[in-house]
């Protein structure tokens, strides 16, 4: 990014002049933008409506599930995955604001450091900052900034309280939820919320006891049960495949008969 | 929500070959009771890693642990990184094992703050809510 837009002086930058560098696919523009839209300035709409989506529209992923069932250390084979295939791949990492303090601790990208110096990936940490649902309140305006800036894929990771995260339904073309062993029984599996939303249940963790029971109750419920060892890269190819299947469905769903 | 009260965004992190974390992990938490959202990148960074992810996280202020003796060559190429790709504006501060003899060199070339042994925690989170929010 230029010298001259670079800093606090950002501020004082044209909407049109900040949207321009986002859809050059400038970092320093892109980031500056969310950061607007998360502190609900003036300026961050302002960008948006300047911003231009590409006719070929990115392919919107979430990731849900419960707390410690693998979803950063999955979304980071994924990010391996989908950049040998070629792709820029965008991702929005969600975690909770603290009702008490208004502190957040952002740990998501630990687990995808390795993709920290990759310039064809963007990492964003993002506090809930009193939403609830299971996102952020900019994560939608923060999806168009990185669809303009031409991230084909973009992985958005829930915060992971599991039962009432539906609005990531409504943003993602594909859902995928992960449950990991041993975290209940298939009366679980039956309640309403997470596998409700899901096009895709992983059973994460899967060398783990209890997973062979884990995929036999939820194949029960749902269609695509897929099992993943994420830390080891296991089932990941299979998690790609079920995405592509998923997104094709839904695409010739769509076509005009 | 008026731009005065949208929270610090901070980096903490370690860089280089150093695994000591306890420290680290402290202070994340006393940051986090205080009102500050910390995108806490773990062990083993390297300086290219932390300004990358200084960058794409847009904070106001990266934090740095270094207990390996590394100090004096880690602080500049962080500085040296930023500078050259336009983020010179984020303040680097740092704690850990850091001898007197080299405090002064590191602050002139420009590191904000460095917190060692015995530091009490208000001083840091003080530090830290000092910095300029506006942006």
């Amino acid at each position: 990014m230029s010298q001259a837009g670079a800093g606090r002086s950002l501020k004082r930058e044209d909407a049109a002049v900040m949207a321009e560098q986002v859809m050059a696919g400038e970092i320093r523009a892109v980031a500056r933008v969310i950061t607007w839209l998360e502190d609900q300035q003036p300026l961050g709409p302002a960008v948006i409506q300047q911003l231009l989506l590409p006719a070929r529209r990115a392919m919107v992923i979430g990731i849900t599930g419960y707390p410690g069932t693998g979803k950063s250390t999955v979304i980071d084979h994924l990010i391996t995955a989908y950049r040998r295939l070629g792709h820029r791949v965008g991702v929005l990492a969600i975690d909770i604001t603290s009702p008490v303090t208004g502190g957040a601790l952002l740990g998501d990208r630990i687990r995808m450091q390795h993709h920290a110096d990759d310039p064809n990936v963007y990492i964003r940490s993002m506090a809930t900052r009193g939403q609830q649902g299971g996102l952020a309140r900019a994560t939608r305006g923060a999806l168009q900034v990185l669809e303009a800036a031409a991230y084909d894929v973009i992985l958005i990771e829930t915060v992971g309280v599991g039962q009432n995260e539906i609005d990531i339904m409504q943003m993602a073309h594909t859902v995928v939820a992960l449950v990991a062993p041993g975290l209940g029984d298939d009366i679980q599996a039956m309640k309403a919320g997470l596998l409700e939303v899901a096009d895709i249940v992983v059973v994460n963790k899967a060398d783990r006891e209890g997973a062979d029971a884990a995929i036999r109750d939820l194949r029960e419920w749902c269609p695509h049960v897929i099992r993943t060892v994420a830390v080891k890269g296991d089932g990941i190819a299979e998690l790609i495949a079920a995405i592509a299947e998923h997104e094709r469905l839904k695409d010739l769903a769509q076509m005009p008969s | 929500m008026t731009v005065a009260s949208a929270p610090l965004r901070v980096l903490i992190g370690k860089v280089g070959l150093d695994g000591h974390d306890r420290g680290v992990k402290l202070v994340v938490r006393a940051l986090r009771d205080a009102g500050v959202e910390i995108i806490y990148t773990g062990l083993h960074q390297t300086p290219e890693q932390i300004v990358s992810t200084a960058i794409q996280e847009d904070v106001q202020a990266i934090g740095l642990s270094i207990h390996s003796g590394a100090h004096n060559s880690l602080f500049p190429r962080v500085l040296a990184l930023l500078k050259e790709q336009g983020a010179g504006d984020v303040t680097l501060f740092g704690g850990g094992i850091i001898p007197d003899d080299d405090v002064p060199r590191l602050k002139a070339a420009g590191v904000q703050m460095l917190f060692r042994p015995a530091t009490p925690m208000h001083d840091i989170v003080d530090f830290v809510k000092g910095l300029r929010t506006d942006r």
